[in-house]
């Protein structure tokens, strides 16, 4: 893989506390590289440490111990001209939009250019263009009070990437949106990675942000990265608990009620039902699967619910089934030979 | 009302703007830089400077915590080293200047305080350095409070400059109390009263209607 856009290597941040109560460490020990291109989601709850992690790439936060290293740049130890270089490079958007209310649209947009100290003969037809791209030319001289929320982000989109950074930070770009402007917020986010081939870091609580758009998510949890990878593989087989139960809802399917109310932990009798989530890679690979687990093993399998969506722009399937308690070792062991993954969820009678 | 009387009237108005004028001038220039300075160098700030800050601020706090009539009394050394003379118009702009720039400097400082600290963090993003986001953030974000603010400080210059008659001062504070109280000429009483409020209000209006222009924010509420 190319060189990675962004490398945190061995970052920690304190936070000293007053009454010589402890050190808050918001961050620890974080190894993590954010390649060159791709649209890494970091995904964790309230107070897991996302921003702060964010905001070492651009210098707003440093590490206590450890490097982030930025386009080449180690940010940390940069002395303010070089952090206000690097600055350039990377553009940041916020949940809360962050726009000068006393400037027009077209202002806000052309204020990085002007902090860099770009002419004004230069500014205007760049302005211009990003205001093309993020699709507000109607709106270029109203001022931020007179935008929608969704407007208003697509300000602070145009203004991050006016002076063409390589990488673009988001804290919870989207978390003040609704769910529509949200998804077309993110879809330009996505077109904007496509074309001009930018590095998106984000950070979201939302694992549904990280689906549509992530090709790559690390979940952190109490300052920790317990998880971390291609979005595909990190959906298809979470491994830690926390990556679960954010999962849970965003992929694949639900139990349905009327079984979910029914669900016991263990079977009650040997004639129970074993409910299993087979979750499959690529459109095709179950109907077979399914189809020779009845032949080959005899075992009849009971379809409760499926579906297949798009993840990391890979087609991605989840399937819930009931299979006969006795026989649901013997057909795990058969499914996952064939590489589908399975889960055991619960049991009815 | 002689014709005498009104001519009084007349100059004693232009003193009083005179003092008013060069006084907010004055107090503006060396208030805003203080009020600057107090709002962006507490401990983790743009220029934090913690020590200096706090001995800003208790300069400041100590000379807004003397009556005014004391101060312009209390400084007439300084005021005659300044200007030449302690007695007249002119040398009654020190000690109104002296009164006003710490009330601007905290009125500054509130405003520039009640700036998003998100666009202080979107403009340190961008690579902006302290003194560009003081130029191009805070000051211009700030600017229907800081005109607001401006105008309280010009409104309370009318009123200071009412009493800098005891200093020589002139203007219509001293005219409506040597004449109007002193020699018992109720007319020149009420013409000074009247002019005095007519004074304030037109201020006042000036200074809201230019803070509503500066204003971009939420422009259904303005009723324009
Ligand atoms: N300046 C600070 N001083 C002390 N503690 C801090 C400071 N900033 C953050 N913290 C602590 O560090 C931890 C991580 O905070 P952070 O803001 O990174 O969380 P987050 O994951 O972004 O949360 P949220 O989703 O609520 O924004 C929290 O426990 C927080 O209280
Ligand atoms: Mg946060």
């Amino acid at each position: 893989m190319a060189e990675a856009a962004i490398s945190f290597q061995g970052v920690t941040r304190r936070y000293p506390q007053k009454k010589g109560s402890g050190d808050v460490i918001a961050l620890q020990d974080i190894w993590l590289d954010v390649p060159q291109g791709a649209v890494t989601g970091i995904i964790g709850r309230s107070g897991a440490g996302k921003s702060t992690l964010l905001r070492m790439v651009n210098g707003l936060e440093r590490p206590s111990s450890g490097k982030v290293i930025v386009n080449g740049h180690n940010v940390g130890e940069a002395d303010p001209a070089a952090l206000r270089a690097i600055r350039r490079e990377v553009g940041m958007i916020f949940q809360h939009f962050n726009l000068l209310a006393m400037r027009s649209v077209y202002d806000n947009i052309a204020l990085p250019l002007e902090i860099a100290g770009v002419d004004s003969a230069r500014i205007k037809p760049r302005v211009n263009e990003l205001i093309e791209l993020v699709g507000l030319t109607q709106q270029a001289a109203r001022y931020p009070a007179e935008l929608s929320g969704g407007q208003k982000q697509r300000v602070g989109i145009a203004r991050a990437l006016a002076t063409n950074p390589r990488v673009l930070l988001s804290d919870e770009a989207t978390s003040a949106l609704d769910p529509d402007t949200t998804r077309q917020v993110l879809a330009l986010l996505k077109d904007i990675n496509r074309e001009l081939g930018l590095t998106i870091l984000l950070i979201t609580h939302e694992m549904a942000v990280v689906r549509d758009i992530g090709t790559h998510v690390a979940v952190i949890e109490n300052g920790q990265i317990v998880e971390s990878g291609e979005t595909y593989d990190v959906f298809s087989r979470p491994q830690h608990a926390t990556t679960r139960s954010f999962l849970t809802g965003v992929t694949g399917v639900a139990v349905p009620h009327f079984i979910a109310d029914r669900m016991t932990a263990e079977p009650r009798s040997a004639d129970d039902e074993t409910v299993v989530q087979i979750t499959f890679v690529g459109p095709h690979a179950t109907d077979p699967m399914l189809a020779r687990l009845t032949a080959e093993l005899g075992v009849s399998v009971n379809i409760m619910a499926g579906a297949i969506e798009e993840i990391g722009d890979k087609p991605f399937g989840s399937l819930i089934v009931g299979l006969p308690a006795s026989r649901t070792a013997e057909a795990r062991a058969f499914l996952e030979q064939h590489g589908l993954f399975t889960e055991v969820l619960g049991h009815v009678s | 009302m002689s014709a005498n009387l009104i001519q009084l009237l007349w100059d004693s108005t232009l003193q009083t703007l005179y003092m008013v004028a060069i006084a907010t001038l004055l107090g503006t220039l060396i208030g805003g830089p203080l009020g600057i300075f107090l709002a962006t160098s507490r401990r983790g700030e743009l220029y934090s400077s913690p020590i200096a800050n706090t001995v800003v601020g208790l300069v400041v706090n100590a000379a807004r915590s003397i009556p005014f009539i004391i101060l312009a009394v209390a400084i007439i050394p300084f005021t005659r080293w300044i200007v030449g003379t302690a007695i007249g118009t002119s040398a009654a702009i020190v000690p109104l200047t002296i009164a006003v720039a710490p009330f601007i400097a905290r009125l500054i400082e509130s405003s520039i305080r009640e700036v998003d600290s998100g666009l202080i963090e979107a403009a340190r993003s961008m690579g902006a350095t302290p003194a560009q986001i003081v130029r191009k953030v805070l000051l211009p974000e700030a600017m229907p409070s800081i005109v607001l603010g401006l105008t309280l400080a010009i409104v309370s210059l009318i009123g200071f400059t009412a009493m800098v008659g005891t200093i020589g001062g002139k203007g219509l504070g001293d005219l409506g109390i040597r004449y109007g109280y002193q020699r018992f000429m109720p007319d020149v009483m009420l013409a000074v009263v009247i002019i005095t409020i007519v004074m304030v209000q037109i201020v006042q209006t000036l200074g809201e209607w230019i803070a509503a222009r500066f204003d971009k924010r939420a422009p259904r509420n303005r009723g324009r």
